[in-house]
């Protein structure tokens, strides 16, 4: 369903982000992207979309070339990519129905959205996602009202209500505690899941990309190291992706015995 | 590095003997010019006035008390004049200092040349003084409230228009990011991304300005630019020191009223 | 766990909630703000017709600043120009001096209360009214001429000064100041070692930023009668001098733009 060929970003500055990075996700599969920071994760999914240009090599995302596009065709593609963020990223001073609204942007036009008439199906829409996330009573607060963990399922809302086929998830967890972190992590798992998306997720923490995901691929200095199952990382995979140390407490199994999500 | 060891022992000095000396010889720059400067005023100015100067201070300031009060009802036009030239100057320059702003920051503006067309127009409009512009207007315009309010929009607009570039250079990127991940215009991303994140600035910076524009608009009636500053002018060239005292005291309420305001609206606004 | 969410019915409408809640309050203010528009612009006296006027008068007085005229009255122009830089330097420093002690007496953490009211009423006294009325009143005094603009501009400076540093040393850091106090320092000794290096760098940063303010009014203060290139200004308007004018207004422009450029690097290098 998406396919990266020979991905490559070097920044202005010089650094070599992406180097010839190959890979492909097929529909419905969750791919946890890990690697320390500076492996170029952040990048690679901006390249997917292209919020950040990529230098050279080829984005296709079923099958239409997404690096090629002008940049009207590159906006209406991107409303098939929901992106879902680290800091949430969210307009603080919009209420939630806004920021839920937004991921609509794409779909109607200036003067709508300016008036904020949006049509009546994706207000209902909004409000379902609103509910199936546990939000309903927070519809007209301000963004910057709620907290991280509230926050962040807005931000999935946004990324939901564009209809996506495939989400680029940033460290979604970054700024979370751990049990929120963990409901935030089921709850993409579960939606991914409803709606059959594919879904790349950046994640620092390895324990949670092992119980989240279907496949995981290692990120280091802009390279592919790893690409395979959670179960195969090992302590040696590990120092090759993130350098020498003791790996042996991490890849316990973690039971996971979290309560359900609200 | 001002730790210097010499036979003696270790010793400290706050500064190396270098810094030292080239602060002493900043110093002595800087007063050398001072003295040259105060030379030059000092040649220009007819000393026999300053001399006389207490004395005739004195004077006026027994000839300004009492107040006149009973000439407030004739201030009562000049004032609202006076309010209305700030407040209708202070919103033309916001609707076109909006603009200007988003054309001269890094992060909106189309293109480079309108950043540079953008910025040009900040700076002229900043650089001349309200009044400056107030004199050109009288004779375009001819003497009145209208050519006061245009030269009190045409300075605030520079005012306004940096204030506010920099704050939308200043906004959190990744609002803006996330709206354009899903997809949206750039009219859409300015509209959902950084008009939310740039709206308070607006409102507080219109408040503040119109706060300084009241302050400015008490003195445009001196070039004839209507407002409580024609009165004023009238009074000393007719040397009725007891209608200026009167002006001088409304001023000073109309400035501390407006002053409490803008102070309660920005309060308000964050 | 949501599979009977799709039962539910959801609204199909949403409506931004307004900025101010109460509906009686919010047309109460839209209503008083078009009823002042109104007699506001009612009462401007807009005269279509002399506007009409105006516009050739607009174009032909534009046309006469064309090309500005640097050549005529170069002397003129640079001796104004000289005049209120010195003006400026002289009225930036000698207001500072003055400021220091009226500051410090009007931060209320410094001072007794007594002292702490009467600097903060010079402040206040010396905010009130703009540099050209100041100017008004030192012409009326001192008889035309820079020094009314000096001693204009450094009553401004003070009101200016004198206020942000007394702001600044109440806003500072107790612990210091009371670690300082602690040693058995003497007052002179606690300034200098737990107030001076606190505000220092803003205090030369705003010094520069004030002499820059400084300029620009010695540009106007010249129009009542303070001397400077404002006088120079005034008298081009007033012998219709227009090309002359302009380029007074360039040489202005370019000064400021400069001074403004050196202020905002200097501050940015002192801290």
């Amino acid at each position: 369903m998406l396919r990266l060929e020979k991905l490559t970003k070097q920044y202005k500055t010089g650094d070599q982000a992406l180097i010839d990075v190959d890979l492909e996700i097929p529909k419905s599969q969750v791919i946890a992207l890990i690697g320390p920071s500076g492996a170029g994760k952040s990048t690679l999914i901006r390249c997917i979309n292209r919020l950040v240009e990529p230098t050279s090599g080829k984005v296709y995302l079923n099958d239409l070339e997404l690096t090629s596009l002008s940049s009207r065709k590159l906006r209406k593609n991107r409303r098939r990519m929901g992106m879902i963020f680290q800091e949430y990223a969210l307009v603080e001073r919009l209420t939630v129905m806004e920021n839920v609204l937004s991921g609509r942007l794409g779909y109607v036009g200036f003067w709508r959205s300016y008036f904020r008439k949006f049509p009546q199906d994706d207000i209902k829409e909004a409000y379902r996602l609103l509910d199936r996330v546990g939000l309903m009573d927070m519809v007209d607060k301000r963004a910057d009202e709620l907290s991280g963990g509230q926050r962040q399922r807005v931000g999935i809302c946004r990324a939901l209500i564009q209809n996506p086929d495939l989400l680029l998830i940033d460290e979604p967890t970054a700024s979370l505690d751990p049990k929120t972190s963990r409901q935030i992590m089921r709850l993409i798992n579960e939606l991914c899941e409803e709606r059959e998306l594919a879904a790349i997720i950046n994640i620092h923490d390895v324990q949670l990309a092992q119980m989240f995901s279907q496949r995981v691929v290692g990120l280091e200095l802009g390279s592919v190291v790893y690409d395979g199952p959670p179960d195969g990382l090992t302590p040696d995979v590990l120092t090759k992706i993130y350098g020498e140390e003791d790996w042996s407490a991490t890849i316990e199994k973690v039971e996971d015995d979290d309560e359900e999500i609200i | 590095m001002p730790k210097i060891e010499s036979e003696k022992g270790l010793s400290w000095k706050r500064r190396t003997t270098k810094k030292q000396l080239l602060i002493w010889l900043g110093w002595l720059i800087g007063v050398s010019i001072i003295v040259f400067a105060w030379q030059l005023i000092s040649e220009k100015t007819v000393w026999f006035f300053v001399q006389d100067a207490p004395r005739q201070a004195a004077d006026i300031g027994v000839r300004m008390v009492p107040p006149k009060w009973s000439y407030t009802s004739k201030l009562i036009k000049p004032v609202w004049d006076t309010i209305n030239i700030a407040t209708i100057g202070t919103m033309i320059a916001i609707i076109i200092a909006v603009p200007v702003a988003f054309l001269a920051a890094r992060n909106t503006t189309p293109h480079k040349i309108f950043r540079v067309a953008a910025l040009f127009i900040i700076v002229s409009s900043r650089s001349v003084n309200s009044l400056i512009w107030a004199l050109m207007l009288v004779f375009i315009l001819g003497p009145g409230i209208v050519a006061g309010t245009i030269a009190i929009g045409l300075r605030s607009i520079g005012f306004c228009a940096k204030l506010l570039y920099e704050a939308i250079e200043e906004i959190d990127h990744s609002q803006v990011e996330a709206v354009e991940a899903t997809g949206a215009k750039t009219s859409q991303k300015i509209l959902f991304g950084i008009i939310p994140q740039v709206l308070p600035t607006i409102a507080g910076v219109a408040v503040y300005r119109w706060d300084i524009n009241i302050r400015e608009s008490t003195i445009l009636g001196l070039v004839g630019a209507g407002g409580i500053g024609l009165q004023l002018n009238g009074s000393i060239n007719t040397l009725a020191w007891t209608q200026v005292s009167m002006i001088l005291i409304i001023i000073f309420i109309t400035v501390l009223i407006s002053e409490w305001v803008s102070a309660k609206i920005r309060y308000a606004i964050i | 766990m949501n599979s009977e969410t799709s039962l539910i019915k959801y609204p199909r409408h949403w409506r931004k909630p307004p900025f101010i809640k109460s509906s009686k309050l919010r047309w109460a203010i839209i209503m008083g703000a078009l009823i002042y528009l109104f007699a506001a612009f009612g009462s401007m006296e807009i005269d279509v017709e002399r506007f009409i006027k105006g516009i050739p008068r607009g174009k032909r007085f534009f046309d006469s600043f064309f090309p500005p005229n640097f050549a005529d009255h170069r002397g003129v122009v640079w001796d104004g120009i000289l005049e209120s830089v010195w003006m400026a330097i002289i009225s930036t420093v000698a207001g500072i001096a003055l400021s220091v002690p009226i500051g410090l007496g009007a931060a209320r953490n410094l001072a007794p209360l007594w002292v702490y009211l009467s600097c903060r009423g010079v402040i206040a006294g010396s905010r009130t009214f703009p540099e050209i009325i100041l100017a008004i009143f030192a012409v009326k005094l001192f008889g035309f001429g820079p020094f009314a603009g000096f001693i204009a501009l450094s009553i401004g400076t003070i009101g200016f000064f004198a206020k942000l540093l007394a702001e600044d040393i109440e806003n500072m850091n107790e612990e210091q100041a009371e670690a300082i106090k602690a040693t058995g320092a003497s007052w002179f000794q606690w300034i200098n070692y737990a107030i001076q290096p606190q505000v220092m760098p803003r205090m030369i940063g705003l010094s520069v930023y004030r002499l820059d303010i400084n300029f620009r009014e010695s540009a106007v203060v010249g129009i009542v009668g303070g001397g400077g290139i404002g006088a120079t200004l005034n008298t081009a308007f007033a012998r219709y001098e227009f090309d002359t004018a302009a380029a007074i207004l360039v040489v202005i422009i370019v000064i400021v733009m400069s001074l403004e450029y050196v202020s905002g690097y200097l501050r940015k290098w002192v801290q």
